[in-house]
């Protein structure tokens, strides 16, 4: 076995940087999920998709002529509109149910997502130029994009906004007292169904902002929304709901794990990699988990 | 099973008699027919995982392309070596005679029914474990997964595909290809209904429904509930790898994601077809998937291109507004044909109570 990436430390760096710059633009599409499962307890599989639709937006503003950065202020609102719609078609009627109606309703809105963009946008792989150059480290051995930094930068700082409004603002803490308990919360006069509405707009528009931010750093095609929902999926999995230093940080460990992967198995086996890991993620769980259930053994 | 019937004896034997004639009633729609006999081949397996045990998966998939690697693998290295058939494109260097492709297909399907169900067994252990959605999404995974992970082997033809050993041209009767494959799928679909018919008649389909309603508490009735639920999914695995190889064969070209590990097709379909017919019920995934495949059939054509839109808002609307299914439907409707004797107080005294 031959690998480059042992033989040129500096490959691990360039790989490292990468992982963790990608890592904080999952965290952010893992937030929304976090957020939707915590506040309606649904999960959405239609959450890649809605990055991808997000990302198409910043791209026909590229196409338009607008620089791509300024889909990361439009896109969101666009996406917020289309969350809101989306609800009130379709969740509204899959949030008190099974878990699995919401994941099998979520499944079929995938599949009409992704056909419509590929109608829209095409089957191709496009990518939007934001044309911010690169920057050179360690005596040029180390390249980094950065529409990269850009984009983790821009992550951190929607976090934090959202983080504060969820503190701060009256709409937050009803969502906060939703997802504590809804029934008490609408007894107390929360209107919970416009909680849940707003809950998947915020959602849909972080997968807004997420998109547009992979519209200038990775590349979009129709069909590539699954392995999103499956990183987010994931990450809370790991970091557990409403712990956002938590999905920080497991954001940038899958971030790592994806660009080792990328170098020592080979670029073909990337995304089976990640949903390999999401197998392990679940399994491992499981079984510490049945060390906790011994009451039944 | 017992004693069956006389009415069910006219039905079975009167379906038994369709099914023998149809490739010759319907010469033109054999494909259509065989395709039909392993859509319910596949939704009667999923049902005994997603109806009886309540194990939604989405990874009955996996078995069903790991059959049908399996079988053209087998069918090809039998005789040739099967990295040199994937690179040249298949069958350009070398030909079956007619006695190596049935042998070939033969021992092929037979490893498809059995590795299956070993792997089934083998990860079932730690698959098994996991509960609601952590176990659907799991199977979701594992059935993307193996589909990326084939298109990297090279053995198997990577990316490019793999071209199962085309049907022998020394038999000249150019129906005799759609034939073999109908009654190949045909004694199949009969397998499998007999096998479920089976299990309906026992005390294991009793444990499955038991594991659904509440497991904890089977699991505290004495029941070893894993090592119930690993066996239903072997039983899904071994019939699921069989049509796999059928279809291989039937469809002359494998593709990691769009043929084999077609998840977003079959491994969909699967589900939608035993919802769609009432999940938990013998019948109903029989009923589902003929209706599902008549509904695809008929209008795939009409809408090209739209396909997919229409399967997804299919899927949503089955979901949120039939989740019982049709035979559930029927169920509520007509409770006495089921046997079910409802006492008019009794449900006068739950009215109230509502």
């Amino acid at each position: 076995m031959d690998f480059l990436i042992f033989k040129a430390p500096m490959l691990m760096v360039q790989a490292s940087l990468d992982g963790i710059l990608l890592g904080i633009l999952f965290a952010l599409i893992a937030y929304g999920m976090a957020l939707q499962w915590g506040v309606m307890n649904i999960i959405n599989i239609a959450q890649g998709d809605l990055v991808i639709l997000g990302g198409y937006i910043a791209y026909t503003m590229y196409l338009a002529g607008i620089h791509p950065a300024w889909g990361v202020i439009v896109s969101p609102i666009i996406m917020f509109f289309v969350g809101w719609a989306l609800y009130k078609l379709v969740i509204n009627k899959v949030v008190d149910r099974d878990l699995f109606i919401s994941i099998l309703a979520t499944f079929g809105i995938a599949i009409v997502f992704q056909q419509l963009m590929n109608f829209i946008f095409g089957a191709d792989v496009v990518v939007a130029q934001s044309e911010y150059g690169t920057t050179m480290l360690f005596d040029n051995s180390v390249t980094l994009p950065n529409s990269k930094i850009f984009s983790a930068f821009i992550s951190v700082l929607y976090a934090v906004a959202l983080v504060i409004y969820m503190k701060k603002s009256k709409l937050g803490r009803a969502i906060r007292a939703t997802a504590q308990n809804a029934r008490a919360a609408k007894i107390l006069g929360v209107d919970t169904e416009k909680v849940y509405a707003a809950t998947f707009g915020i959602n849909a528009a972080l997968c807004g902002i997420a998109g547009a931010l992979i519209s200038i750093t990775l590349t979009l095609h129709p069909y590539v929304g699954l392995p999103y929902t499956v990183r987010s999926f994931m990450i809370v999995i790991v970091a557990g709901l409403g712990n956002l230093p938590a999905v920080a940080l497991s954001g940038m460990g899958l971030g790592l794990f994806e660009e080792f992967a990328d170098y020592i198995l080979g670029t073909e086996f990337r995304i089976g990699a990640v949903f390999m890991l999401l197998v392990f993620i679940l399994v491992y769980r499981r079984f510490k988990l049945s060390k906790k259930r011994e009451y039944l053994k | 099973m017992g004693n069956i019937k006389q009415k069910d004896l006219i039905l079975y034997s009167g379906l038994i008699i369709l099914g023998l004639a149809a490739p010759y009633l319907f010469s033109a729609f054999k494909v259509q027919l065989t395709y039909l006999c392993v859509l319910i081949v596949l939704a009667m397996t999923w049902n005994l995982q997603g109806g009886e045990m309540g194990y939604n998966t989405f990874g009955n998939i996996l078995f069903y392309g790991l059959g049908m690697y399996l079988t053209a693998s087998v069918q090809v290295g039998m005789f040739f070596p099967l990295a040199e058939w994937t690179e040249s494109g298949g069958e350009k260097t070398f030909v079956h005679t007619t006695a190596q492709y049935f042998q070939g297909i033969g021992v092929g399907l037979l490893v498809s029914a059995i590795i299956p169900a070993i792997v089934a067994g083998a990860i079932g252990y730690a698959i098994l474990g996991l509960r609601g959605h952590y176990f659907a999404i799991c199977t979701l995974g594992l059935g993307i997964a193996a589909g990326e992970i084939a298109g990297g082997i090279e053995i198997i033809g990577a990316g490019q595909g793999f071209t199962t050993p085309p049907f022998p041209a020394e038999i000249v009767d150019t129906e005799a290809r759609g034939k073999f494959f109908y009654f190949l799928s045909f004694a199949l679909l009969i397998g499998t209904f007999v096998f479920v018919k089976y299990i309906y008649g026992s005390r294991f389909k009793l444990i499955l429904n038991a594991i659904r309603d509440n497991e904890d508490k089977a699991e505290a009735m004495g029941i070893q509930t894993m090592k119930y639920k690993i066996t239903g999914w072997m039983c899904s695995a071994f019939f699921c790898g069989l049509a796999g190889g059928i279809m291989g064969g039937l469809i002359g070209y494998i593709d990691s994601t769009d043929v084999a590990f077609d998840g977003r097709e079959m491994g969909v379909f699967m589900v939608l077809m035993a919802i769609l017919g009432g999940k938990g019920t013998l019948w109903g995934p029989v009923i589902g998937a003929t209706l599902f495949h008549f509904f695809k059939e008929g209008l795939w054509t009409l809408i090209l291109g739209w396909q997919y839109v229409a399967l997804g808002v299919l899927i949503v609307v089955i979901v949120i507004y039939f989740p019982e299914g049709l035979m559930g439907w029927l169920r509520e409707k007509y409770p006495e044909r089921f046997g079910e004797v409802i006492d008019e107080k009794d449900r006068k005294a739950q009215v109230e109570l509502k």
